[in-house]
């Protein structure tokens, strides 16, 4: 009576199975089968001197916003000053610290959301971004008039420079909201009681690190799990001694770009401070939140950060510390650059999809973020700086924050900047990040390191499938 | 009848087969398809690229660094989860003495027992978490256990240092899977006729050879099949690798899953990220299938 053997039942049962995995693939593809031609059907609305982009104002607008350093809240006062514009318009906001993974597929399916802050270590890779015109050209936001003052363009009421690193082939794809310095970071009380001064010279940092050591402290400590903030200051130092170009070359990948003479006398001035023990043990295994929370409670002098680190450390900061950043020393006395010229740049890339369903609303947040009013809303909430000129930042700022104002008004025009990060983010994270782990624990030395960086440049110049940028 | 028969099953069959079509079969068959595009990940758009993408991995450094990783787990993470939990495991079943009571585990063994399958409980991620805190330098309980006994010098920045940071992160996974191999073995022992031990506790035999000459030959298949098993956990490793190291310092402790990862979530490389997983398909099949061939044995009969 039982002709059924398991086998002939599994056999009809894979039959249909294949037949099932055959609709599928063609009905789910992960590859996404939206049609590209299709015209664009984001939200419209009347152009008129008060709307310029355009805003449909019952629209709803999706933000996503990367939880880090500056948390979510002065999002939420942005949406606020947008609601209060636009009563109508329903804001929908999420943040996250997975940006990359959690927008992917929503990009591949052509509903993306208005606003993403694509920032962290999970950012949506930029190139591929831009490559793929996934982004919205910023034009129509930045030439429309500004909030405050109807007579002027958006983009003429940024810090000279802030358009630089979202900015690929001429198209502005990205705003980078936020104004950064970099540099290191030390406690003014504890330099202060201790009677030490920062050094203005490579040597004499050196000849400071070792009194230091001698009064039982250690003169640094670095974010050990992500070395490539050590990549900074010698980047800077280099700057400084051999002037912008050496930053303009690498950015541009240019051949043998790392192994210019500047960057190997900054590499080889660095990493004396792991040959001669000025390094605080055991900062190769903290991460940034560690090692920063060390330097907080005084265990190492100096560490080199951007200025959010005022933000980030907020919580365990004592009162009186006087976080203070200082531009890196200078390593000859004939650098090209003063010592006080230092690293400003934009940073906290907002963006706006190209396929977003509230484009132009999209478009008006920035414009909104980019008033007077959004800008001194940031800075108050997050103790850092805004691409906005002009802004009444109020007297009251914190430590840190005072610092900064005063280092970027004494750097004046003699700052500099780099944007091979934002080109190729590989680059930096990965390439450059594992080549200053392994010379600030003494696996190479600083000839190796250059040879290293330029081996990890010269692959992304010969990998095709990554699209190439150049400025000047 | 037969008809109906027949229906019955095929109700019962099909939706379940749809459900493993659509999110295991269909996923598989697309990676293969995907393999071949150079797609990115953030778009409709892609041209099919043939095989550019095995090309490049031949000449991808960092793929043959992760995969060298994966090689060595691969080479010492069965032997020892099995050759622990083969010990333990007899200890706390047979390695007794053998009393007037006869064959029994070592004292407190149902204690141990429960001790040892700890991990086990426990989601990667939170083991993750755990071992990255136990091996911070300055805070951490493995630095403060070796200076609080006075091995102060061995004490070292674990994740930091490239040349222990794989160890470190290989010894935590040995640690998260000896626990159920324990149990596994355990009951696997439970089977095996008391007789046969007492026969060879009376023979003199010691508990090594007891262990060596009677209990892994009776195991045989039990431990095939964890061979198995602990020959794809080592290929893997992406989870535990990603939460305590992230592949660093300096790419050391690097797995295939980790690369394959970034490639598509961090370079945005679909298509490439996609070959990796192609490629790593193939291994995982063919060291599967190695493995089987090689420890195929007679089995025992009793």
């Amino acid at each position: 009576m039982n002709t059924y053997t398991r086998r002939s039942l599994l056999k009809s049962a894979a039959g249909s199975g294949v037949l099932a995995a055959t609709t599928a693939a063609l009905g789910a593809c992960a590859l996404g089968g939206g049609d590209d031609d299709k015209p664009n059907d984001s939200a419209q609305g009347a152009k008129n001197s008060t709307n310029p982009l355009g805003v449909k104002e019952d629209a709803p607008l999706e933000i996503v916003i990367f939880n880090g350093g500056f948390g979510e809240d002065y999002a939420k006062a942005h949406e606020g000053m947008y609601t209060e514009k636009y009563p109508k318009a329903q804001i929908k906001h999420s943040a996250t610290q997975q940006i990359g993974t959690t927008l992917q597929p929503r990009f591949v399916d052509g509903s993306p959301p208005d606003v993403i802050d694509n920032s962290g270590a999970g950012q949506i890779d930029f190139n591929g971004l831009v490559s793929q015109g996934a982004l919205a050209d910023l034009a129509p936001m930045l030439d429309a008039p500004s909030i405050d003052d109807p007579g002027k363009k958006v983009r003429d009421t940024l810090l000279p420079g802030s358009l630089l690193p979202g900015t690929y082939d001429g198209k502005t794809m990205a705003l980078n909201y936020t104004y950064t310095v970099y540099g290191l970071w030390y406690s003014a009380k504890l330099m202060a009681d201790k009677g030490w001064a920062y050094p203005k010279t490579w040597d004499e940092m050196i000849a400071l690190c070792k009194t230091i050591k001698a009064a039982g402290v250690s003169p640094w400590t670095y974010q050990g799990k992500h070395p490539r903030y050590m990549s900074w200051p010698i980047l800077s130092a280099a700057a400084k001694m051999a002037g912008q170009d050496v930053l303009i070359a690498i950015d541009n990948l240019e051949p043998n770009a790392w192994k210019h003479e500047a960057i190997l006398a900054a590499a080889e001035a660095y990493s004396q401070l792991a040959v001669d023990g000025y390094i605080m043990p055991g900062s190769e295994g903290l991460d940034h939140i560690q090692s920063q929370t060390e330097w907080c409670k005084g265990k190492a002098v100096f560490i080199s950060c951007g200025s959010w680190l005022e933000s980030e450390q907020k919580a365990v900061t004592p009162a009186d510390f006087g976080m203070t950043v200082a531009p890196t020393p200078s390593l000859t006395s004939g650098d090209k650059l003063p010592f006080e010229a230092l690293r400003g740049t934009s940073g906290e890339p907002f963006i706006v999809p190209a396929k977003a369903k509230n484009l132009n609303g999209g478009l008006e947040y920035l414009r909104i973020m980019l008033s007077k009013k959004g800008a001194a809303d940031f800075t108050g909430k997050t103790a850092s700086l805004t691409c906005v000129s002009g802004v009444d930042v109020g007297s009251n700022l914190p430590p840190g924050l005072t610092s900064v104002t005063k280092a970027l008004k004494a750097s004046g025009d003699k700052g500099f900047n780099w944007v091979y990060n934002s080109y190729y983010r590989k680059l930096e994270r990965e390439l450059v990040d594992a080549a200053c782990g392994q010379l600030f624990t003494k696996q190479i030395n600083a000839k190796q390191f250059v040879e290293q960086c330029q081996k990890g440049a010269d692959s992304i110049a010969k990998d095709d499938t990554i699209k190439k940028y150049k400025r000047s | 009848m037969r008809h109906g028969r027949r229906l019955f099953a095929i109700t019962f069959l099909v939706p379940a087969v749809a459900v493993y079509a659509v999110f295991v079969i269909s996923p598989y068959l697309q990676a293969f398809q995907i393999s071949a595009t150079n797609w990115r990940g953030l778009s409709p758009k892609w041209d099919y690229v043939g095989t550019a993408n095995f090309r490049n991995l031949l000449s991808d450094e960092y793929f043959w660094n992760a995969l060298q990783h994966n090689a060595i787990l691969l080479a010492v993470l069965p032997v020892a989860t099995i050759a622990l939990g083969l010990f333990f495991a007899s200890m706390l079943s047979v390695g007794g003495h053998g009393g007037r009571a006869g064959v029994r585990g070592i004292p407190g063994s149902g204690f141990y027992r429960i001790v040892y399958f700890f991990p086990q409980v426990l989601s990667v991620a939170i083991i993750g978490i755990l071992w990255r805190e136990m091996y911070a330098p300055n805070g951490g309980l493995v630095n403060g256990f070796l200076r609080a006994v006075g091995l102060g010098a061995l004490a070292r920045p674990w994740l930091g240092d490239p040349d222990v940071a794989f160890w470190a992160v290989l010894f935590v996974m040995i640690w998260s899977n000896v626990g159920f191999y324990v149990v596994l073995f355990g009951a696997a022992m439970q089977s095996i006729p008391r007789e046969i031990y007492e026969a060879v506790l009376l023979d003199g035999a010691s508990r090594f050879t007891t262990l060596w000459r009677i209990t892994v030959p009776l195991l045989w298949d039990t431990i095939q099949v964890a061979w198995v098993y602990l020959a794809i956990i080592a290929l893997d490793g992406f989870a535990l690798v990603q939460i305590i190291t992230n592949g660093g310092p300096a790419f050391s402790t690097d797995v295939i899953g980790l690369r394959l990862y970034n490639t598509a979530f961090a370079d945005a490389k679909f298509g490439y990220a996609s070959a990796i997983g192609v490629a790593m398909f193939f291994v995982t099949l063919s060291v599967a299938i190695a493995f089987l061939r090689l420890s195929r044995r007679e089995r025992l009969e009793y």
